[in-house]
């Protein structure tokens, strides 16, 4: 194990695994609470457009896939406001012609792109040092938007009607959000990669749920899981060659089923005794 | 944060030839009423009549097509402050992780700056306002874990932490029980000394019981401003809706029992 940590690119990605951790739970549990899983998995493979253009355009894909997200995200947001009754169809049109238009953009720039893969299932090989800079400032950024507005984003959360009527500037605050969301996303494409995105935000925050009903402490233990998922992940995927992404994904997975039938096992048993 | 300045004399609500629609589908049109400070208002009408309608508006979340509403004189987006609000259907989302104690907290927002936390008299407000609805010791309880009689005291509770001079309740009955109904009735009566109070309701009893005014919704707004209940006004507030939703055709019903279209300050 401890050997591990002598590669550097280890080093990267386990410290990677932390900031998105960190990201995920906060972001995550929002998603989640919001009912915006789905949303987020637009926001996500919107971003492989950008992820192509920058092939393309030979600029970095991090970059693209940044600027895709974040206009995605806008995108929904006007969405939310004037097509509320649709919103499913808008996220599906932006989730496939997002990859389409990523897809083609791949197909049309020369030479072969092996390291494709890794945007889609995400790479322990990917994360450089500039990355987890990038990463460290998008936490911060995170962290200090949703501190600040914390009672704002929760009362907007769970009742957005009543959130006007006390004048906060929701419309405002959708927005805020689901930038927030299409950071997180790029954050997490390096190690995750783009089409497992909605299993690290949902999974964590679901699992902190049957501990807790508050969504304070939701976001603590969201983040922690999202962080040892990520961690065991990392390391397994390394020592039996697997792709960084699925690994977490699929441990997240498994400990969910646990999380669930411990919790449904525990409902039946106190059913028994009553 | 100062309380806004209101001045009692001017209508509490009041309606200036105001229509709404929804793209092509007319749902008010021409309405003009207004009611005095201290009111409590019913407002009956059938489904589709423009009831949430007439609240929305009255909350500025919705901007009437042509005409004006004022709150006190003023617009009601300034006004957010001495609104307090119940909506139809106040929790979509019953399994949010959220205690008692914040969802009322939530009424202290137009009281406290953004991004700040809540101050001590916030909590102080919030809980005066949960005792007053008899739900104190639910304070840390999540939300999900209450029943729906509870969760609509919870509702009013926040409604009341907004600290109001107007309270707009939109069918706080539906689906909960008899004693919670009663006591949100009985509670109401006695917040209607402080504050003007807006209800709509499918309830016709307790509109005969509660209120001081009624007004018919369908399209247009009829007043019934009788200061006690007559027997023409039951038989009024009665016969409305049902007959309204029997038959679809408003106007044979109004002339039937004498609706006069009420505007106050003609007098």
């Amino acid at each position: 194990m401890v050997d591990l940590l002598n590669y550097e690119f280890m080093r990267n990605a386990l410290a990677a695994g932390i900031l998105i951790g960190i990201s995920c739970g906060v972001v995550g549990s929002f998603v989640v609470v919001n009912r915006a899983v789905f949303l987020a998995g637009g926001i996500a493979h919107a971003a492989y457009g950008g992820i192509g253009l920058a092939f393309l355009c030979g600029f970095s894909p991090f970059l693209g896939a940044t600027l895709f997200a974040l206009f995605s995200s806008t995108l929904l947001g006007v969405a939310i406001q004037r097509w509320d009754q649709r919103l499913d169809t808008v996220i599906g049109v932006l989730w496939a012609t997002g990859m389409a238009l990523g897809t083609i953009l791949i197909d049309l720039s020369p030479g072969y792109h092996k390291d494709v893969m890794s945007y889609l299932f995400g790479s322990i090989l990917a994360v450089s040092r500039p990355d987890l800079y990038f990463m460290l400032a998008l936490d911060i950024l995170i962290l200090t938007i949703i501190g600040t507005y914390y009672k704002e984003f929760l009362a907007i959360s769970f009742d957005t009607e009543f959130a006007m009527t006390v004048g906060l500037p929701v419309k405002l605050f959708q927005f805020l959000f689901l930038w927030l969301v299409g950071l997180a996303v790029v954050m997490m494409i390096r190690v995750v990669g783009l089409i497992l995105v909605i299993a690290l935000f949902s999974i964590p925050p679901n699992i902190a749920e049957t501990f807790t009903s508050s969504l304070k402490t939701i976001i603590i233990y969201g983040s922690f899981f999202a962080i040892v998922f990520c961690t065991l992940g990392l390391v397994i995927s390394y020592y039996f060659n697997l792709s960084s992404g699925a690994t977490i994904v699929m441990i997240a997975a498994i400990t969910y089923l646990v999380f669930l039938s411990l919790k449904d096992l525990a409902y039946k048993s106190r059913q028994i005794q009553q | 944060m100062k309380k806004a300045e209101i001045d009692t004399r001017l209508p509490a609500i009041k309606f200036d030839h105001v229509s709404f629609s929804y793209d092509s589908h007319a749902v008010l049109e021409d309405v003009s009423f207004s009611i005095n400070h201290g009111d409590f208002l019913g407002i009956i009408g059938p489904n589709g009549g423009g009831k949430t309608t007439l609240l929305k508006l009255c909350l500025g979340l919705l901007r009437p097509k042509k005409g004006k509403v004022e709150i006190y004189g003023k617009e009601p987006v300034k006004m957010r402050k001495i609104l307090g609000y119940i909506p139809q259907n106040p929790n979509p989302n019953p399994n949010f992780p959220v205690s008692v104690l914040d969802v009322v907290l939530m009424g202290r927002i137009s009281h406290s700056k953004p991004g700040k936390r809540f101050r001590r008299d916030d909590y102080e407000s919030a809980k005066e306002a949960l005792s007053r609805v008899g739900m104190a010791e639910f304070l840390d309880s999540p939300i999900e874990k209450l029943s729906g009689g509870q969760r609509q005291r919870v509702f009013l509770a926040r409604a009341l932490a907004t600290e109001p001079k107007i309270l707009l309740l939109d069918e706080p009955t539906t689906g909960i029980d008899a004693p919670s109904q009663s006591m949100l009735f009985e509670l109401l009566k006695e917040l209607n000394s402080q504050m003007t109070i807006v209800l709509v309701t499918h309830d016709t009893i307790v509109i005969s019981r509660y209120i001081k005014t009624v007004a018919c919704v369908n399209q247009r707004v009829f007043l019934h401003e009788e200061g006690k209940i007559t027997q023409q006004m039951l038989d009024a507030t009665y016969q409305c809706p049902v007959d309204l939703i029997a038959h679809g055709v408003p106007h044979r019903v109004f002339d039937e029992h004498n609706h006069v279209k009420k505007n106050k300050e003609d007098k």
